[in-house]
């Protein structure tokens, strides 16, 4: 069942540097969002809001229904999928036991049918890639080892960190695609931190643009293109744009 | 009282069990602790004080060679240890750090009669009577240097020393009755001190590596190489009366084995302990043999006794593997108490440094002070360390294991800090991300891949335990150092070898046997294959 998440006038500094200043946003359950920014925008820290991997100074997280404060961060992280920049393999265990990381965590029967059933939903067969070790495969199926791992217990919401940042472009671009059929088939609520306005795009229903720790826009792609709320959303339009004609010339 | 014959057979008989307490006691008495320092003539007069009370039904238990003045008189204080021979001179300078006055300085009755007294005030140790020899500092050169500079006192020494340079034991360095006094009262300025191990002194001398080196008057090796003793013309040194020391504890625990060590008193003369020494040190002659023929001269123990007279004059012709054959099982019993020491140190280390790494990991603000401490540890000389121990622990197998286990724990704790800190950071928080436990990460992530650095940490360990455990032979903890310790005592290099060598083949076995531990605790990623399986 996919799970609504929201955040409220949330605040988190580290030290003296504002990471996330009065942000707001909200992700309808089954849809996805996207935070796109530059590396200091806040983008990553507000993410890890969700799982408990960073508690805010102030405002109030919630995954469903639920401030994220009344859970042990344990167990919330048990339902909350997640993926991030380098996959995170646990590089002395095989394919398939990483896969059912969170079905045995979850004490699943059958944990390693969901692992299984995920791999075959990110086009790996467990036949083929389930006992090979992570440093047996290529960076690309590593993130799709790494992509099966965040559903195998099937959550509720799944968070990526840049989950395809580190890929060359076509690879890239193929798991793009599986992830979209994968999001859809999965009907899961996804919140995605990227850097590229068009993998944002391609991939969220909804954009959410911060710099410095605020929102400065919030919308579907379409309503960023036709109406950029902010100098500093137009120019981050304007280059993403710049960089599709180059390739067109 | 009417004296029945039945009442005077018993009176008799008590009596009589008065004369010989120990042959019925022995049995129910635990052995008399006889110790050496470790040099030649210790060793000898060790071996002569055990075997003159085991010819009178005492057990002993033996141990040789403990470090120098402060471990040997250290254990005799604390009881670690019931008897050394020691001097008086070294007593009264070195250990009580007094002075008498010139008229008294120069009498070696008088030297004797306030140390011992000195001795049973301030430390309840006994001073039984002198051997009946004294061994004194001999400053010696070689004839050639003598010659040369015309040198015949120590007067003549300190005109000429700053053309000169000294090898002194690092003993004689530092003592206010070695070089310090003779700067002070003749102006020794050497233009070098070098400091020497004494088995070395005299090959140095020898080979004009140095030019003058302290020697004792009773050296062996003073006659084997050609050499000039310096006259101390301005009477400096004190006497050094030769002279069981004995725990003030003995004669209550163990009846009538300090009247046993009273026979030698008197006993032994000048001429007769060089000759003895010499044998020992130059002819390479078995201690025992040396410590037997003197005592069965001496009346003291009939020539049918035979302690330790069994024949090892052939030793010395033999090839070396022959020596190391014909020592076997001493020598694996020592390989074993050295494999046992190693094997408990080490064990106590793991048990210890590893939590300590994992929580240092947990609290890395303490961290790198709380490792920098230990491996602060690690820059104390071995035997230095031990010392310290004496007080505390006295002598024996226990403080031995203290100081490994401290040489020990530091690269283990490193090792383990080092190895989960540093383990796959990414793998880590994606397992944090995920849902697992402090210690499930630890259990699942960290520790298996940090397995083989914590692994190489104790490797190290293990390697240097190993070496430093020969160095246990300086407070009687027993293990292949004994030869060794001996061995430099003696200038024989055999012995040496018969310890030295058995003690690199345990370090690389040891190492050996954990590389393969390594290998097998190696994440299933990296593991390597011990053999192949199919094709």
């Amino acid at each position: 069942m996919p799970i609504s998440l929201a955040a409220r006038k949330v605040s988190h500094r580290f030290g003296n540097v504002v990471a996330l200043d009065d942000v707001s946003i909200d992700v309808a359950a089954g849809r996805a969002t996207a935070l796109v920014g530059e590396s200091g925008s806040g983008k990553t820290t507000l993410l890890r809001c969700f799982n408990r991997l960073v508690e805010p100074e102030h405002g109030q997280v919630m995954v469903g229904d639920q401030d994220v404060r009344t859970q042990s961060p344990v167990l919330l992280r048990r339902g909350i999928g997640y993926v991030q920049q380098h996959g995170g393999l646990l590089p002395h265990w095989r394919v398939l036991r990483n896969v059912g990381l969170v079905p045995t965590l979850q004490h699943m029967s059958d944990s390693a049918d969901a692992a299984r059933r995920a791999l075959e939903l990110v086009g790996l067969p467990a036949a083929q890639f389930g006992s090979r070790f992570p440093h047996e495969l290529s960076g690309g199926q590593r993130q799709r080892v790494a992509l099966a791992r965040s559903i195998a217990a099937r959550p509720g919401v799944i968070l990526l960190d840049e989950p395809f940042g580190a890929l060359d472009a076509i690879s890239r671009a193929e798991l793009q695609e599986s992830f979209d059929n994968l999001r859809r088939d999965l009907t899961v609520t996804t919140l995605l931190v990227t850097h590229d306005l068009a993998e944002a795009g391609r991939l969220a229903e909804e954009v959410v643009v911060m710099r410095k720790g605020r929102v400065e826009q919030r919308g579907s792609m379409r309503d960023l293109i036709r109406a950029p709320a902010t100098d500093y959303v137009a120019r981050l339009i304007e280059r993403a744009r710049a960089g599709l004609e180059a390739l067109r010339a | 009282m009417r004296f029945t014959p039945r009442r005077i057979l018993l009176i008799g008989a008590i009596s009589l069990g008065g004369a010989i307490p120990a042959a019925l006691g022995a049995q129910r008495q635990r052995p008399v602790v006889v110790a050496s320092k470790p040099f030649g003539e210790s060793y000898l007069l060790a071996e002569i004080f055990s075997q003159v009370l085991e010819s009178r039904g005492f057990s002993v238990e033996r141990k040789p060679g403990l470090g120098a003045t402060e471990i040997a008189f250290g254990a005799l204080r604390t009881g670690a240890i019931d008897v050394y021979p020691e001097y008086t001179g070294t007593g009264l300078v070195a250990i009580l750090h007094d002075t008498l006055p010139d008229s008294l300085a120069a009498d070696p009755r008088a030297v004797f009669a306030h140390v011992a007294r000195r001795f049973a005030d301030l430390y309840r140790v006994r001073w039984l009577p002198p051997l009946g020899f004294q061994n004194t500092y001999a400053i010696a050169v070689t004839r050639s240097t003598a010659n040369r500079y015309h040198l015949r006192t120590l007067s003549d020494l300190a005109r000429e020393s700053p053309h000169l340079t000294a090898g002194f034991t690092a003993d004689f360095i530092g003592r206010s009755d070695g070089l310090v006094g003779l700067s002070r009262v003749y102006g020794l300025r050497p233009r070098a001190v070098r400091p020497l191990a004494p088995a070395v002194k005299y090959q140095a001398l020898a080979a004009g590596a140095v030019d003058v080196i302290d020697g004792y008057s009773t050296d062996g090796l003073l006659a084997r190489y050609d050499l000039v003793t310096l006259i101390d013309d301005k009477h400096f040194f004190p006497p050094y009366e030769a002279a069981a020391l004995v725990s003030g504890r003995l004669d209550s625990q163990i009846p009538g084995a300090t009247a046993a060590l009273t026979l030698l008193s008197e006993r032994l003369d000048e001429t007769t302990m060089r000759q003895l020494n010499r044998r020992v040190e130059v002819d390479g002659e078995d201690i025992k043999k040396v410590a037997s023929d003197e005592l069965i001269a001496l009346g003291i123990v009939g020539s049918g006794g035979g302690h330790g007279v069994r024949g090892v004059q052939s030793v010395q012709h033999s090839g070396f593997w022959r020596y190391l054959w014909d020592r076997r099982a001493t020598l694996a019993a020592l390989t074993v108490r050295h494999l046992e020491l190693v094997a408990l140190a080490l064990l106590a280390a793991v048990i210890v440094a590893v939590p300590l790494g994992l929580g240092l990991e947990r609290t890395r603000r303490i961290a790198e002070p709380t490792i920098g401490a230990l491996g602060v540890l690690q820059t104390i000389p071995s035997i230095a360390l031990l010392a310290f121990m004496i007080p505390l622990l006295g002598v024996g197998v226990v403080p031995a294991l203290v100081a490994l286990w401290l040489y020990a724990l530091y690269p283990i704790a490193r090792g383990t800090y080092t190895g989960v800190r540093d383990a796959d950071p990414d793998a880590v928080a994606a397992a944090e991300a995920l849902g697992t436990t402090p210690a499930q990460r630890l259990l699942w992530v960290r520790l298996p891949l940090a397995a083989p650095v914590i692994m190489a940490g104790i490797r190290t360990a293990a390697v240097i335990t190993v070496g430093a455990a020969t160095l246990a032979a300086f407070i009687g903890a027993g293990g292949l150092g004994e030869p060794i310790v001996a061995g430099l005592a003696l200038a024989d290099t055999r012995m040496i070898l018969s310890g030295a060598l058995p003690a690199a083949a345990l370090a690389l076995a040891v190492d050996g046997v954990l590389a393969i531990v390594e290998l097998l605790v190696a994440p299933a990623h990296r593991r390597k294959r011990l053999w192949r399986t199919g094709t």
